[in-house]
């Protein structure tokens, strides 16, 4: 006698710890074997791109903080970019500089977040608790540079908003050198522990074929053994200047991505170490009155401050009409905005190119075959959130 | 090609006939297609070992609802052998159909899918044509230019029915959308008169 067996349809999410985030991910079950991934995204869609249109460049910032909210000054990165290019003006050495370490400091933000929560979704609580614990000193530094510990709201067209306070760029400094020992510790737990190797290696296994074919990028190409970094092959801002390796994976799998970001973080270090070494006093941002605002003081003493200081914060500056695309190497993969000005001082339309958007497409090719408890592994391997996704 | 002049020109020469327009900008060439050549295009890009275009970063439409070929669909390209980037546009009128990349390139699935939501173009062969960043049942294609800020509908959970209901947008103040262009340079006479002076010259 035969007996039809029917799959099963699981729902993951969109309330699920491991989902990190708001995905509602329908998987087809036959036993435990997953089938067929469908993720459902868009529940934290606010339509990003269709409020910076009604915007003015300088108010279109803050919603850059809120795509990818655990890396936020890399996404400013981008957006300050693409305005600069069409704008034609240069960003001071020391401004270059600064951009460079908050977006250094991201990525070391993204990436203890990442691999800490990872291990935590295949079993491993210490290292999120250890790791957290440096990332709430980043994200002081945020706060001393900025003013808020996430949102920052930095980065400008033509340099930053305002230079780092006493003091900040000692702690930097001391914090570069206490760092690597953490890191030191998180691999202790990790890079050789026997249950999160059986739950990585070999676990979504992407091949260099088919990470160019899904537009993977960031991590997830190069754990595949595709040496792309962006920060290398198209240098923006002090990139080309500064000395540092990419590390690239082998076998495509969890565990190569999770070694990557391990390498990334200490190059990263390193990075911020360079760029405190070779920073000198100077301008932080452009100084051209049209585009900069003036200083508080300067306001106070000069009328033509006081009238670009009003023009700025009204009107905003007016962008010549253009059409650019620009990418930044972001922790998760290459973040693009593709910018389309027509003169006016907001922009006719910014189409923002999200990694994790391409990342999460793959999830069905990734997790076909797989047992459902790998749904998580891979899931946190693809670094994921939500912020970036949805937009 | 090593260089963009060079590919420039391959390009031009090999698909003369389906290549409207080429032009060099930020280090970037793009290049004016019409809507039958795109699959072509993408294919020559993809596999010819001079361009080796092997990755779609991003597919996106511009509204322009003043022009009678009202989106213009935009193509964003990489490639990692000669690390160059290429963008490939054409226009068409609202309800055209479009041929779908995902044969050629998969990742084109999700970036169609939002196309289609936001703009509301559809692609011809594609094989799972919903939408993905609205809401479900959402109606309207939120990145037009005549699609307001606000949305047109709410939801709110309904103390009286105990369920979320969705419901016509109230605003206790309108959007306020400020017209900045400035008095100092913008009144009309003064405008005129520097159009004048600037012919004149």
């Amino acid at each position: 006698m035969t007996k039809k067996i029917k799959n099963l349809n699981l729902n993951f999410g969109p309330q699920h710890p491991a989902a990190h985030g708001v995905l509602r991910l329908i998987l087809e079950l036959d036993g435990e074997v997953v089938e067929k991934a469908d993720p459902h995204i868009g529940l934290l869609h606010r339509g990003t791109e269709k409020l910076i249109e009604n915007k003015t460049y300088m108010q279109a910032v803050p919603y850059f903080d809120r795509l990818d909210y655990v890396a936020p000054m890399n996404q400013e990165h981008a957006f300050a970019l693409a305005v600069e290019k069409i704008l034609k003006i240069d960003v001071p050495i020391r401004a270059q500089y600064i951009r460079v370490i908050f977006c250094e400091i991201g990525r070391i933000l993204s990436h203890i977040l990442n691999v800490t929560t990872q291990a935590l979704d295949v079993g491993a609580l210490t290292p999120s608790l250890w790791g957290f614990e440096e990332r709430e000193t980043l994200m002081t530094f945020y706060e001393r540079a900025s003013g808020s510990r996430l949102h920052a709201n930095y980065f400008r067209a033509g340099g930053v908003h305002q230079d780092l306070p006493k003091g900040l760029e000692e702690d930097i400094a001391k914090f570069c050198e206490t760092f690597p020992k953490i890191i030191n510790d998180l691999e202790s737990l990790l890079t050789d522990n026997r249950i999160f190797k059986q739950r990585n290696v070999d676990i979504g296994v992407v091949t260099k074929e088919d990470a160019l074919d899904y537009s993977f990028s960031g991590v997830m190409i190069r754990g595949s053994g595709v040496p792309w970094d962006l920060r290398k092959s198209q240098p923006y801002d002090c990139y080309e200047s500064l000395d540092f390796k990419i590390p690239v994976g082998k076998n495509g799998d969890c565990y190569d991505r999770y070694l990557c970001r391990i390498e990334e973080m200490k190059e990263s270090v390193s990075i911020i170490k360079q760029c405190l070494a070779k920073m000198e006093k100077g301008p932080i941002k452009s100084l051209d009155g049209k585009i900069s605002p003036p200083p508080k003081a300067e306001i106070k003493q000069s009328m033509e401050a006081l009238i670009h200081h009003f023009k700025l914060f009204t009107e905003g500056y007016r962008v010549p009409k253009d059409e650019i695309y620009t990418a930044v190497e972001a922790p998760k993969g290459e973040f693009g905005v593709y910018l389309i000005s027509d003169g006016s001082s907001k922009p006719y339309k910014c189409k923002i190119r999200a990694p994790g958007f391409s990342h999460l497409q793959s999830m069905d090719y990734l997790i076909k075959g797989h047992m459902l408890a790998d749904v998580p592994a891979v899931l946190g391997s693809l670094d994921i959130v939500f912020g970036e996704v949805d937009r | 090609m090593k260089s963009l002049e060079d590919l420039e020109k391959k390009i031009n020469s090999e698909l003369t006939t389906k290549i409207n327009n080429t032009k060099i900008k930020h280090n970037q060439i793009y290049i004016e297609t019409d809507k039958e050549d795109m699959v072509d295009v993408a294919i020559f890009l993809k596999t010819n070992q001079d361009t080796k275009f092997r990755q779609l970063i991003d597919i996106t439409v511009v509204d322009y609802p003043e022009q009678n070929q009202r989106f213009e669909v935009v193509y964003l390209f990489l490639s990692h052998e000669f690390n160059q980037r290429l963008i490939v546009k054409f226009s068409i009128a609202e309800n055209e159909v479009i041929s779908s990349l995902t044969s050629i390139f998969p990742s084109a699935n999700w970036m169609e899918r939002e196309v289609f939501d936001m703009y509301g173009v559809s692609f011809k062969d594609h094989p799972d044509l919903r939408r993905i960043l609205t809401d479900y049942g959402f109606e309207g294609h939120p990145l037009r230019k005549d699609f307001p800020l606000t949305g047109h509908s709410e939801v709110r959970y309904s103390e009286e029915q105990k369920k979320v209901i969705s419901e016509p947008v109230k605003l206790e103040q309108n959007y306020r959308n400020f017209d900045y262009e400035s008095p100092w340079e913008g009144t009309k006479y003064i405008k005129e008169e520097i159009q004048n002076n600037d012919k004149k010259n």
